[in-house]
C-alpha cells in the first residue's frame, strides 16, 4: 500500500500528458471503421440510456414516499400507450443499428482485402499489397515477408499506404494478433491459417500485442509496429537483406534455426520469463509458414493458392516430422 | 499410493499462501472449537447438515456464497494492487505463475461459487413460498445439489494449499489447458470442481422446474405466478438446456488430459474452435441464468417498495421468455475474432443486439412501476436504483460489443472486462444483495440493520464506477486483459484509480460483513419491537410468502393457500381472506437424511483423488456413493406427518402476534 501512495503526486501530471487513446486515434482505414462503428453505437445508445438514467433519478425523487403532493395510483399497472412506446423505441433503435451491423461486418470483414475505396482515400490507389506471414510462438511473434525473403521477431515493419495482407497461424497455444491503432484483431491457431487485412495511413510506431492469454510470458509477448513511407521501408529491407542492420542474426531462417526459436524460454515460478529480443533474418526458407501449419495436420495444408503448394507442404512434412515427431504423432 | 501427490505440492515457499493458510486454519479451528465447546455438533448435524428443508438449505447456500464472495474479492484486491504496482520495470508482487492462478480463481469462484450459489439460495428460499408449496418436488435431491456445490467449492479452495489452481482463465480455453502446455494439476482442479458443481446446478434446475410446474397452490394459473418465480422458471429451462453442454465440454477436456485423446489438442485432429463453441454455448446462457433471477428480485422489490403492482406483468414474462430464447443463440459473439464469415458474424451480432429490446423493456417496466407510486427508500430499494443506472450503461457497452466491426478492437480488452463487471456487479450482484436483505426478515423474523446495508450500497456504487470506468478507458487505449505487468505510461494513472476503486469496494464488503455480524448479534439480543410480528415484513408485500409467519414454519403453509389471482396476498389484504373451509389436517413431510452429506463427502474424495490420480480412492468414493444410493432406495422410512396439534399451536401463536401487531397500530 505504501508504495502505491507514492505514485499519487504524479497522477494529474500523467493525465495531462498528451496520451494516445489507441482505439479513438487510429492510424488506418480499418481502425477508423472500428472507431466509427463504436462511436456511432455509443451515440445512438446514449439517446435511450441517458433519458433512462435521468428518468430513474427524477421518478425516484418525485415519487418518494415523503412527497405527499405527488400523484399516487396504487393499482395502476398497465397502459397500452406506454407498452407501445417501450417496445417500439428499442426495436426501432436496434433495427437501425442492425443495418449498420450488417453493412460494417461485411465492409470491414478482416478476410476482405483492403478496398480500392480505402486505397484511394489514403492517396495510393495502385499500391500492391505487402504479404506478411505471422506465426505466434511462446512468447514472441515471428513475421515472415515471403515476397522479400526476410523475417523479423517482435517487430513488424511496414510501409504506409500499402495494403497489408496477413496470414496468421500459431505454433503453440491460441492467441490473438492485434495492433490496436491499425484496427481489427484475429486469432492465431495452430494447424489453421487465419487472415487479416490492415493498412497504415500514416507513419508511426504502434503497440502490437497478443490479445489472448498465452501463459507466463504473455505480458511481454508484444511487438512494435513501425509504419514508414515506402522509400524508407525499401531502404530498411535492403539493410536487413545485406546484413548491415545490427539486429540481423547470422543464420538464415530455415527449419533448423526455426526450431531454436520455437523453444519457449524458461519460465521460473517466481518471475516472468525474459522477453524475446527483436531479431531480423536476412533470408528465409520458402514455405516455412505452410510447413508450420501442415505439421499439425499430418502434413496437409489448407491451400488457397493452388495445388502445387499442397505438394510442397507434403515435401516439407518429412522434414518437420523429423524435427517435431511428438507433435504429429497420433 | 497417493498418485501424483507428494510433499512438494504444498506451496510453503509462497508467503502469501502460508499466511492465508494460517488465517484459514486459525478461523477454522476456532469455529470447530466453539461448536465443540457449546456442544452443538448434534444440533448442527440433526438440524442443519442433514436437512432437506429448502429454507435451511437456502441459508446454508447464503453462508457459502458470502464466504466465497470474500475469497473471490481477495483475488480482485490482489489483481488490482498488482496492476497498480507492476509498471515500467517493476514486476509487482505477484509473478505470472501466481497472478495467473489468481485471475482464473477469481472468475471461476465469482461465477460458480458466489453468483450461482446466491442464485440457488434465492431459488430455494423464495420459489416454494411464492407458489404456495410445502417444499420442492425432490427435497433429498435438493440437499444433494447443495452438497455437490459445497464440496466443489471446498475442492477449489484446497487447490490454494495443495498443489495449484488453473492458470488459464475461468473458461479453461485449450490448447493452453491441455497436458502439453499445462502438465500441473491446476487445470484438473478446475475441471473437477466445475464438473461437480455442474451436477449440483443441473439437479437444482430439474428440481425447481418440476416444482414450479407441479407444485403450485390450487388455483395458481401460469399468469398468476409471481415474477421472481417466472424468472427462476426460465433460468431453470436454460440450466437444463445448457449445463449438459458444460458437462460434456469438461468431460472431453478431461479425456484429453487423462487418457490422451485429441478433442481440443493442437494435433491429432483436435480443434480449439470446437471447445470455444461448446463452452460458450453454455457460457453465454449462463450469464442469463444469473441475470434473470436478479431481474425477478428487482421486480418484486420495485412493486413492494413503490406500493403498486409491477407495471406490465405480462410484458415482463414475455420479455423474460424472449431473453431466454435469444440468450441461447448468440454465443458466437464471444469470438467474432476467430475468422468466421461475415454472414455468420452478422447473424450473431444482430441477434445479440436484439436482446437489448426485451431487456430495455424491463428497465422501462421498473421505471413505470416507480412512476406515480409511493417509493420508500429502504435498503433493498437503493440497490435497484443503483442497478437501473449502472445496468443501462452496461447494456450500452454490451450493444457496442455486439457489433463485430467494433468488437474486433475491444474483444479481450479491459473494455470487455469493464463491460461484464458492469452487468454482473450492477445487475446480478446488486440484485442478489437486494434480494438477501429483502427476504432476510422472512427467514429470521427480524430485519438486518438498514444503515449498514445503505452504506454497503454507497460504497459498492461509487466503488464500482471508480474501479471500472478506468478499465473502459485503458481498454480504449488498447490494454488487453490478463496482463501481469506493463510499461505503457498512458495506462498507469487509470490503473491507479481502479486500485483506489477496489478499496472503496472493499469498504462495501466490510459494511456487508458488519451487517451480518450485527444480524447474528440481533438474532440473540434484539429488542422485542424488532420482531416481525405479522409476517408481512415490509408492510406492503404482495406475494404469498408475506402471508405466513416469519420465520416460516418448517411446513410453510398450515393450509394450502387458495389463489385468487396475481398477487394473492395483496388481494387478501384488500378484500379480506376467506374463512378456511376445512379444518387443519396432518401435513406429509420428508424426513431429514444423511444421504446428502455422505454423497457430498464421496464427491469430495472422488474429485480430489481424480485431481491427483489416486485411483483406489476414486473407486472407494464411487462404491460408497453407489451403495448409499441403493440403501436410500430400499429405505421406506423417509417421511412423517406433522401433527394437527403442532400446526394448531403455531397458528394460534401467529394469530396472537397478529392481534398484538394490530393493537400496536
Amino acid at each position: 500500500m505504501k508504495r502505491l501512495w507514492r505514485f499519487f503526486p504524479a497522477l494529474p501530471a500523467l493525465m495531462l500528458s498528451g496520451c494516445t487513446v489507441d482505439l479513438l486515434q487510429p492510424a488506418g482505414p480499418i481502425g477508423e471503421g472500428n472507431r466509427d462503428m463504436m462511436v456511432l453505437e455509443w451515440a445512438v445508445m446514449m439517446c435511450v440510456v441517458l433519458p433512462v438514467i435521468i428518468a430513474t433519478l427524477v421518478f425516484a425523487w418525485k415519487y418518494r414516499a415523503s412527497n405527499a403532493k405527488a400523484e399516487y395510483l396504487r393499482n395502476w399497472s398497465h397502459s397500452n400507450k406506454i407498452e407501445v412506446f417501450i417496445w417500439g423505441v428499442p426495436i426501432l433503435i436496434i433495427l437501425v443499428l442492425s443495418g449498420f451491423n450488417y453493412w460494417s461486418t461485411h465492409y470491414y470483414d478482416p478476410y476482405k482485402p483492403i478496398s480500392k475505396e480505402m486505397q484511394v482515400k489514403v492517396g495510393a490507389p495502385n499500391a500492391k499489397p505487402l504479404h506478411v506471414e505471422v506465426i505466434s510462438l511462446d512468447w514472441k511473434w515471428l513475421f515472415i515477408y515471403p515476397d522479400l525473403g526476410i523475417a523479423t521477431i517482435n517487430e513488424l515493419d511496414v510501409p504506409t499506404k500499402t495494403p497489408l495482407d496477413f496470414r496468421i497461424t500459431s505454433d503453440s497455444v491460441m492467441t490473438s494478433f492485434f495492433i490496436p491503432q491499425l484496427g481489427s484483431q484475429i486469432y492465431s491457431m495452430a494447424g489453421m491459417e487465419t487472415q487479416l487485412h490492415l493498412m497504415a495511413s500514416r507513419p508511426g510506431n504502434f503497440q502490437g500485442e497478443a490479445a489472448q492469454y498465452t501463459g507466463p510470458g504473455f505480458s511481454d509477448m508484444r511487438f512494435r509496429t513501425i509504419a514508414m513511407p515506402q522509400e524508407q521501408f525499401d531502404a530498411w529491407v535492403q539493410n536487413v537483406r545485406s546484413g548491415g542492420n545490427p539486429l540481423v542474426v547470422k543464420e538464415a531462417l530455415d527449419a533448423q534455426t526455426y526450431q531454436k526459436y520455437h523453444v519457449p524460454p524458461a519460465a521460473p515460478h517466481d518471475a516472468a520469463p525474459k522477453p524475446a529480443p527483436v531479431v531480423y533474418f536476412s533470408s528465409v526458407q520458402a514455405g516455412l509458414f505452410e510447413n508450420v501449419v501442415a505439421k499439425y495436420n499430418v502434413g496437409m495444408t489448407h491451400d488457397h493458392h493452388g495445388k502445387d503448394m499442397d505438394e510442397k507442404a507434403m515435401d516439407m512434412h518429412s522434414e518437420s516430422h523429423a524435427a517435431a515427431p511428438s507433435n504429429t504423432g497420433m | 499410493m497417493l498418485g501424483k501427490l507428494t510433499l512438494s505440492a504444498i506451496p510453503y515457499d509462497v508467503p502469501i499462501l502460508v499466511g492465508t493458510f494460517i488465517g484459514v486454519a486459525v478461523i477454522g479451528i476456532a469455529v470447530l472449537a466453539a461448536v465443540t465447546y457449546f456442544k452443538k455438533w448434534g444440533y448442527l448435524w440433526r438440524e442443519w447438515l442433514t436437512t432437506v428443508d429448502h429454507k435451511k438449505l437456502a441459508i446454508m447456500y447464503v453462508v457459502l456464497g458470502l464466504v466465497m464472495l470474500v475469497r473471490g474479492f481477495a483475488d480482485a484486491l490482489m489483481m488490482r494492487t498488482q496492476l497498480a504496482l507492476a509498471y515500467a520495470g517493476n514486476p509487482g508482487y505477484l509473478p505470472p505463475h501466481h497472478y495467473d492462478q489468481v485471475f482464473s480463481a477469481h472468475g471461476t469462484i465469482m461465477i460458480f461459487f458466489m453468483a450461482m450459489v446466491m442464485m440457488q439460495a434465492l431459488f430455494n428460499f423464495v420459489v416454494p413460498l411464492q407458489i404456495g408449496a410445502r417444499d420442492v418436488a425432490f427435497p433429498l435431491i435438493n440437499s444433494i445439489s447443495f452438497y455437490m456445490t459445497l464440496v466443489s467449492a471446498i475442492l477449489i479452495n484446497i487447490s490454494l494449499f495443495i498443489g495449484e489452481f488453473s492458470n488459464v482463465g475461468w473458461l479453461g480455453y485449450p490448447p493452453i489447458s491441455e497436458l502439453q502446455f499445462n502438465p500441473g494439476v491446476g487445470v484438473d482442479y478446475y475441471i473437477w470442481s466445475v464438473q461437480i458443481s455442474g451436477i449440483g446446478t443441473l439437479l437444482t434446475g430439474m428440481n425447481f422446474l418440476t416444482t414450479i410446474i407441479k407444485l403450485r397452490a390450487p388455483g395458481m394459473k401460469w399468469m398468476h405466478i409471481p415474477v421472481f418465480t417466472w424468472t427462476a422458471f426460465f433460468a431453470c429451462i436454460m440450466i437444463l438446456t445448457t449445463f449438459p453442454v458444460l458437462t460434456v465440454s469438461m468431460a472431453l477436456l478431461a479425456l484429453d488430459r487423462y487418457v490422451g485423446m485429441h478433442f481440443f489438442t493442437n494435433d491429432g485432429g483436435g480443434s480449439v474452435m470446437l471447445y470455444l463453441n461448446l463452452i460458450w454455448s453454455w457460457g453465454h446462457p449462463e450469464v442469463y441464468i444469473l441475470i434473470l433471477p436478479a431481474f425477478g428480485v428487482f421486480s418484486e422489490i420495485a412493486a413492494t417498495f413503490s406500493g403498486k403492482p409491477l407495471f406490465g406483468y405480462a410484458t415482463m414474462v414475455i420479455a423474460t421468455g424472449i431473453i431466454t430464447f435469444l440468450g441461447s443463440i448468440v454465443w458466437v459473439h464471444h469470438f467474432f475474432t476467430m475468422g468466421s464469415g461475415a454472414d455468420v458474424n452478422t447473424f450473431f451480432g444482430i441477434m445479440t443486439m436484439f436482446i437489448a429490446v426485451p431487456t430495455g423493456v424491463k428497465i422501462f417496466n421498473w421505471l413505470f412501476t416507480m412512476y406515480k407510486g409511493r417509493v420508500r427508500f429502504e435498503g433493498p430499494m437503493h440497490w435497484i436504483v443503483g442497478f437501473m443506472i449502472t445496468f443501462s450503461i452496461g447494456g450500452m457497452t454490451g450493444v457496442m460489443m455486439a457489433m463485430p466491426a467494433a468488437d474486433w478492437v475491444i474483444h479481450n480488452s479491459l473494455f470487455l472486462v469493464a463491460h461484464f463487471h458492469n452487468v454482473i456487479i450492477g445487475g446480478v450482484f446488486f440484485g442478489y444483495v437486494a434480494g438477501l436483505s429483502y427476504w432476510f426478515p422472512k427467514a429470521f423474523g427480524f430485519k438486518m440493520r438498514d444503515v449498514w446495508g445503505k452504506w454497503a450500497f454507497r460504497f459498492w456504487f461509487v466503488g464500482f464506477y471508480l474501479s471500472f470506468i478506468p478499465l473502459y478507458a485503458v481498454g480504449l487505449e488498447g490494454m488487453t486483459r490478463r496482463m501481469n505487468h506493463y510499461d505503457n505510461p498512458n495506462w498507469h494513472p487509470w490503473l491507479l484509480v481502479a486500485c483506489v476503486g477496489v478499496f472503496v469496494l472493499a469498504a462495501g464488503v466490510a459494511c456487508q460483513v458488519i451487517q451480518f455480524v450485527f444480524a447474528a448479534f440481533d438474532a440473540v439480543n434484539r429488542k422485542p419491537d424488532a420482531h416481525d410480528l405479522t409476517g408481512d415484513s415490509w408492510g406492503s408485500g404482495r406475494t404469498l410468502e408475506w402471508s405466513i409467519p416469519s420465520p416460516v414454519p418448517h411446513y410453510n403453509f398450515a393450509r394450502l393457500p387458495v389463489i385468487r389471482g396475481l398477487d394473492t396476498f395483496h388481494i387478501e389484504k384488500e378484500l379480506g381472506r376467506p374463512a378456511p373451509v376445512a379444518d387443519l389436517e396432518p401435513i406429509h413431510m420428508p424426513k431429514y437424511s444423511a444421504v446428502g452429506p455422505v454423497l457430498g463427502a464421496c464427491g469430495l474424495v472422488i474429485g480430489f483423488a481424480l485431481v491427483w490420480h489416486i485411483w483406489w480412492a476414486v473407486i472407494v468414493g464411487l462404491v460408497v456413493a453407489f451403495f448409499t444410493v441403493i440403501h436410500r432406495s430400499a429405505n421406506l422410512d423417509v417421511d412423517f406427518y406433522v401433527t394437527v396439534e403442532e400446526i394448531r399451536a403455531d397458528e394460534e401463536a401467529f394469530a396472537k402476534r397478529l392481534a398484538a401487531a394490530r393493537a400496536a397500530e
